[in-house]
């Protein structure tokens, strides 16, 4: 059995898997077989990460996570959960590649999915026009018009980011102003290539198979227009990925991993979570870094009082 | 096995005239989902390459055959039979998954 495995390969689940590795817990980190990383793949440069004076790319620096992480004895597992059972004593982890582990404690570090607008044919558009991945995508909108959807940090980094292929990017946001920091929405605006539409949400996708452009619905004063794109970025915020455990753990109202305070104690003895499945504030990967170290030391303790 | 690069040169007698199913893998270098799901592309070809011919095509350098398919997100599978496309995959998924969408070339 073993003492302590780790659900999640972002900054929570590595900074959790250094610790435990450190604490002599040898932790089983299980990474995911296509999305290992987590968010930070998709990102270019990172600024604000403490320590990197110049910024870095944000896959440079999760390679970094993982090999601090296993530099310490964390063993990774590049598969993906499908099964857990944390009610008992024993928590049982099961994987798509068919492999059961066992062990005293779990970390939950699944992080968030990117939100869909919720719009028909949104589905089948996906790959043809309509992208969640500015950084993956971004190369296929060379010289077209595009738009990026969204009013935070991300919106306003894939917006800026596209500026190096396309050669009309708009910005549309429901609301008349943007929740992004304000060096990423300085950034965005003085772009020439970007235009901001405000007060403004999509109502429809049109083209078939193709995405050649969009429906926009004012939302003030509700008056319809259509847009014509080659491509569309959707940016509008993430959800937390909680369906593994939804039926074992108890929730916030907002559908996050409900902890104990300041703590990663979840409502069951022996489960801790980190990262962006409990926070619906800051989501930054400093504070998912600092949430996946207090997970490990809350194992750590926990683990010590059982004994 | 790793998976053969096709070019536009080859793309007719290596995808299009193949007497049986093609997947062609559309990839880049700078695309971290496609650098996941290539070792489970070769996995997958080396259990059904009886059956399924598992091909790449380097975006970057051959952008007219992305341009012609319809390609705006990678990774892209297609899969190629009779010289049309009867099946359209995007994004990296794990191999079951993948096993399941590709389950009637290889069953």
């Amino acid at each position: 059995m073993r003492e302590v495995i780790i659900i999640g390969s972002g900054p929570a689940g590595y900074t959790a898997g250094i610790y435990a590795a450190r604490a002599g817990l040898n932790p089983l980190l299980i990474a995911s077989s296509v999305e290992a990383g987590g968010e930070l793949m998709k990102t270019t440069e990172v600024e604000n990460y403490p320590g990197f004076p110049t910024g870095l790319q944000g896959p440079e620096l999760m390679e970094a996570f993982r090999a601090q992480a296993e530099r310490f004895g964390t063993e990774v597992l590049l598969d993906d959960v499908i099964e857990v059972d944390l009610t008992g004593d024993v928590k049982i982890v099961k994987t798509g590649g068919g492999q059961t582990f066992d062990a005293k404690t779990v970390i939950l570090a699944t992080g968030a999915a990117y939100r869909e607008l919720g719009l028909p044919r949104e589905k089948e558009l996906s790959g043809h026009g309509v992208s969640w991945c500015a950084t993956c995508d971004g190369f296929f909108f060379r010289e077209k018009t595009i738009a990026v959807i969204g009013g935070g940090d991300s919106a306003m980094e894939e917006a800026t980011f596209l500026t190096r292929f396309a050669s009309k990017v708009y910005l549309i946001h429901r609301r008349d102003t943007f929740k992004a920091s304000k060096i990423m929405q300085e950034r965005a605006q003085a772009n020439p290539k970007i235009e901001v539409i405000w007060n403004t949400e999509v109502a429809e996708l049109l083209g078939d198979p193709k995405l050649t452009g969009i429906i926009t619905r004012n939302t003030v004063d509700g008056t319809t227009a259509q847009l014509d794109l080659d491509g569309l970025f959707i940016a509008v915020g993430n959800d937390p990925r909680v369906w593994l455990v939804e039926n074992q753990l108890e929730l916030t109202a907002e559908k996050f991993i409900k902890v104990d305070g300041r703590s990663s104690k979840t409502s069951l003895p022996g489960v801790f979570a980190c990262g962006d499945v409990i926070d619906p504030t800051y989501r930054q990967a400093i504070t998912a870094a600092g949430s996946g170290c207090v997970a490990a030391l809350d194992a750590e303790h926990y683990l010590a009082s059982v004994k | 096995m790793s998976a053969k690069s096709v070019t536009t040169a080859s793309f007719q007698a290596d995808v299009l005239s193949s007497g049986k199913p093609v997947l062609v893998d559309f990839w880049a270098e700078w695309c971290g989902p496609c650098r996941m799901v290539s070792p489970i592309l070769d996995e997958i070809s080396a259990e059904h390459g009886e059956k399924l011919t598992i091909v790449k095509v380097n975006v970057d350098e051959e952008p007219q055959l992305a341009q012609q398919y319809g390609i705006t997100s990678i990774p892209a599978l297609q899969v190629f039979q009779n010289g049309e496309v009867v099946k359209s995959i995007v994004g990296a998924k794990p191999k079951p998954q993948l096993l399941a969408d590709l389950s009637d070339f290889i069953n």
